[in-house]
């Protein structure tokens, strides 16, 4: 029996040194900075699971043209000293990083210059600098799908909506309890501004790190009485803010979340006090084509990365395999430039990402129609879409609220974001300008 | 045999009271500081410098400022991340504020800015010691990430409370590639650890450590308390600051106020405690085994093939295990191990 089982852990180990080694040297190697333990780890151990699984799903039809994908993996427990260092180690192995996504906002400004430097493309899907999507000034960074101010404008456009038109807003209360770090603070020019153009009483409440306890927080905004809350959390943050709101009675309808308070890990511990809370996303939930077809070739290969199946198509898996989505077409673009079948360099991807158009047709080709906006990016625009969605948790899943994409004020944010760049390019002294392909 | 001091004597009050008295242990700092200077720079790859020698030279310099403090003066301090922050924080208001200052300088002005919040912080040590003080101290922890994260103007107006460091530029060369950051680091660590090893020795050092032991008896032997301790919090704070500013500009380029969250200072605490209090070598070592250790059962464990969740998990468990064992083989860290080690050497192979 107990040979048996030594057996089997050694055929494991074997097996496993021979999956480590079968990142050859013509496979685009993409390197995971993952965290799978610590206080984040459901949403790192998703997201990472579903961009895994997602390139198990290539390998398993034959690659991006033929080319497979390998990948290693290293812990980053969320810590931007850890993920520096495993970058550092992952970016010269196995030919070289294809691109390169910590899913940290710590990690990600950690890195910011030395991507630049190494020239690796670093995408951030829903996170980072928001003034990154102008690429004159930020070439490796792609902050893709949406980012924070897009985000935040989406919000207003909704509850503009919401109450019967954007100059129905006027005179309204909006309160937005946030988490007090950097992550924040990112939307309070957006939000101002706003207040300023349509006229509602904008109030800030601060919820110190980690936000365990929020009492005092909640009696506030009861007393404020606003029409509508804005809940900007992170964390455990995110279900004590519901069961907190629940307590003094605060409808939770009226509560809109970030999406990083969109996910079953933010509203299942919150229980019932969660139920009727809406948060936005920029994945519409549901099942999809692709989905199925990583249950069926991939998790009945036994190749699933997650342990528990069910998991698949949750918040968080499905954010990892919209980026590993993304991050194939970004190559599939490359190729078509450079040369199909053949090993992209990661400048060449990065002009993939830089050219990327995946439109209404490809999403249907890709079995993923509807799972997020259409993605097309440019010099100036690498962020590639602002579109986002609001989903309702009802209990026991998200449903989307909204049948369309929601676009906030686009040209608002943009010129805070050439404002907010300029500054920084003037600050490093770099000359903005497109990047030849 | 190798390490027997027999027939070294000491004729002079110079050679007698030099730092390193045996000779074997000049000879080997003289080799560490050649393979630093000189094999490392030529063999290391960029991996090792920007990804490990320079996070741990950084480190340990914050944790020999910690040592000053909570090992050789005895005031436990959990608000270290906080004064790096304001090293951190003020070098680059500093750069940004008065055009053309050279850097060194504004490292230095930085560390007496975390100095002088030092002093401030270290005011409640006159009343209060112990736990509570160490209860005290953490008010600087949230107090100074507060104030970056209040105060605007700290962060140059960026409205997320992010700084990017300015470029490392010093008497005209940039120090861009991470061997020239990683001998820029190695020396300004060099400089202030030496200067801390000093420290200790002479009457301020001794100061502190009558403090330590027992503040009543040092009072009475005529040590002013007041003096004594604030020193200690201003010294400490001090490197903590130039290692804060540091780890932005030589480290990660970078940074938003809660790089120096509570977790850090609770990092060097716990490098200091396995180290050794009380020891300049146990800064580095401890820095070495909270820096370095996670990196190698890291590479270990995901080299074995494991599966990564599992991997993950077991370079935890290990490394709390390890954390475990050493606090028990030796409650005194890891520089404690290596003096028994090297008075167990002195008498090898002929023990009593």
């Amino acid at each position: 029996m107990i040979g048996n089982g030594i057996t089997k852990w050694l055929t494991g180990v074997a097996v496993g040194v021979a999956v480590a080694t079968s990142a050859l040297a013509q496979d685009q190697y993409i390197p995971i900075l993952s965290y799978r333990v610590g206080p984040y780890a459901a949403g790192g151990s998703g997201f990472f699971g579903g961009s895994i699984d997602y390139f198990n799903l290539i390998n398993a039809t034959g690659g991006i043209n033929g080319v497979k994908i390998s990948w290693e993996e290293c812990e980053t427990e969320y810590n931007a000293s850890r993920g520096v260092e495993c970058y550092e180690r992952l970016k010269k192995n196995n030919g070289g990083a294809s691109l390169v996504e910590p899913l940290s906002t710590g990690i990600a400004y950690g890195i910011l210059d030395r991507v630049a430097q190494d020239k690796i493309a670093m995408t951030t899907l829903g996170y980072g600098r928001s003034d990154a999507a102008n690429g004159q000034v930020f070439p490796w960074v792609f902050p893709l799908i949406t980012s924070y101010w897009n985000q935040a404008a989406g919000m207003i456009k909704y509850l503009g909506e919401k109450a019967g038109g954007m100059d129905k807003l006027k005179g309204k209360k909006i309160v937005q309890i946030y988490h007090d770090s950097a992550y924040g603070k990112e939307p309070f020019p957006v939000f101002e501004a706003y207040a300023k153009q349509l006229g509602f009483e904008y109030i800030k409440i601060a919820v110190p790190h980690p936000g365990n306890e929020q009492q005092s927080q909640w009696l506030q905004i009861r007393q404020a009485n606003p029409d509508y809350v804005i809940l900007w959390g992170w964390g455990v943050m995110n279900p004590t803010s519901l069961k907190a709101a629940a307590r003094v009675g605060y409808p939770r309808e009226k509560i809109l979340g970030v999406w990083w308070a969109g996910s079953e890990e933010d509203v299942i511990p919150a229980g019932d006090a969660a139920k009727g809370y809406t948060s936005m996303t920029f994945n519409t939930p549901g099942n999809y084509p692709v989905l199925d077809q990583i249950r069926q070739k991939v998790y009945a290969a036994k190749k699933g990365n997650l342990e528990d199946m069910s998991r698949v198509g949750s918040v968080y898996h499905m954010r990892g395999v919209t980026a590993a989505i993304l991050w194939v077409e970004a190559i599939r673009k490359a190729q078509e430039k450079y040369g199909k079948g053949k090993l992209m360099s990661a400048a060449q991807i990065r002009w993939g990402f830089e050219n990327l158009n995946v439109d209404e047709a490809r999403q249907k080709a890709l079995g993923a129609f509807g799972m997020f906006p259409t993605v097309k990016t440019s010099c100036q625009d690498h962020e590639g879409s602002g579109a986002v969605k609001v989903q309702l948790w009802d209990g026991k899943a998200w449903k989307a609220v909204t049948p369309n994409w929601v676009v906030g004020d686009k040209a608002m944010t943009r010129a805070m974001l050439e404002k907010s760049s300029a500054e920084y390019a003037a600050e490093k002294k770099i000359t903005a300008g497109c990047m030849a392909g | 045999m190798f390490y027997r001091e027999a027939g070294q004597f000491k004729t002079s009050y110079d050679a007698d009271s030099q730092i390193f008295p045996i000779r074997q242990d000049r000879i080997g700092v003289a080799l560490m500081l050649a393979v630093a200077f000189v094999v490392v720079p030529l063999v290391a790859t960029p991996y090792v410098f920007s990804a490990i020698l320079i996070p741990f030279l950084i480190f340990a310099l914050a944790a020999l400022g910690l040592n000053i403090l909570t090992g050789y003066a005895g005031q436990i301090s959990l608000g270290t991340a906080a004064f790096m922050a304001v090293g951190a924080f003020a070098s680059y208001n500093f750069v940004l504020r008065i055009p053309g200052i050279p850097l060194l300088v504004a490292f230095v002005l930085g560390g007496l800015c975390a100095a002088a919040v030092g002093i401030l912080f270290g005011l409640p040590s006159l009343r209060i010691r112990g736990f509570y003080l160490a209860a005290s101290t953490l008010a600087t922890q949230f107090f100074v990430v507060w104030c970056l994260t209040k105060i605007p103007w700290l962060t140059n107006n960026s409205s997320s409370g992010v700084i990017t460091a300015q470029k490392l530029e010093m008497f005209g060369y940039a120090f861009e590639s991470p061997a020239s950051k990683y001998l820029l680091v190695l020396c300004i660590v060099l400089v202030l650890a030496l200067a801390a090893k000093n420290m200790v020795r002479c009457s301020i050092g001794r100061s502190w450590m009558a403090i330590r032991d027992m503040d009543v008896a040092a009072e009475v032997i005529g040590f002013r308390p007041m003096r004594t301790k604030l020193t200690a919090f201003a010294i400490s704070s001090f490197y903590c600051g130039v290692a804060g500013a540091l780890y932005a500009y030589a480290y990660l380029g970078t940074v938003e106020p809660e790089a120096y969250n509570l977790d850090l200072s609770f990092r060097i605490l716990f490098m200091v405690m396995i180290g050794g209090m009380g020891s300049i070598l146990g800064s580095f070592l401890g820095a070495a085994f909270i820096i370095l250790l996670p990196i190698f059962l890291s590479q270990f464990a995901h080299g074995f093939g494991l599966p990564n969740s599992i991997a993950s998990n077991l370079e935890a468990m290990v490394f709390g295990a390890l954390i475990i064992f050493f606090l028990i083989v030796e409650p005194h860290g890891l520089a404690r191990l290596w003096q028994i080690g090297k008075e167990k050497l002195r008498l090898w192979p002929f023990p009593h």
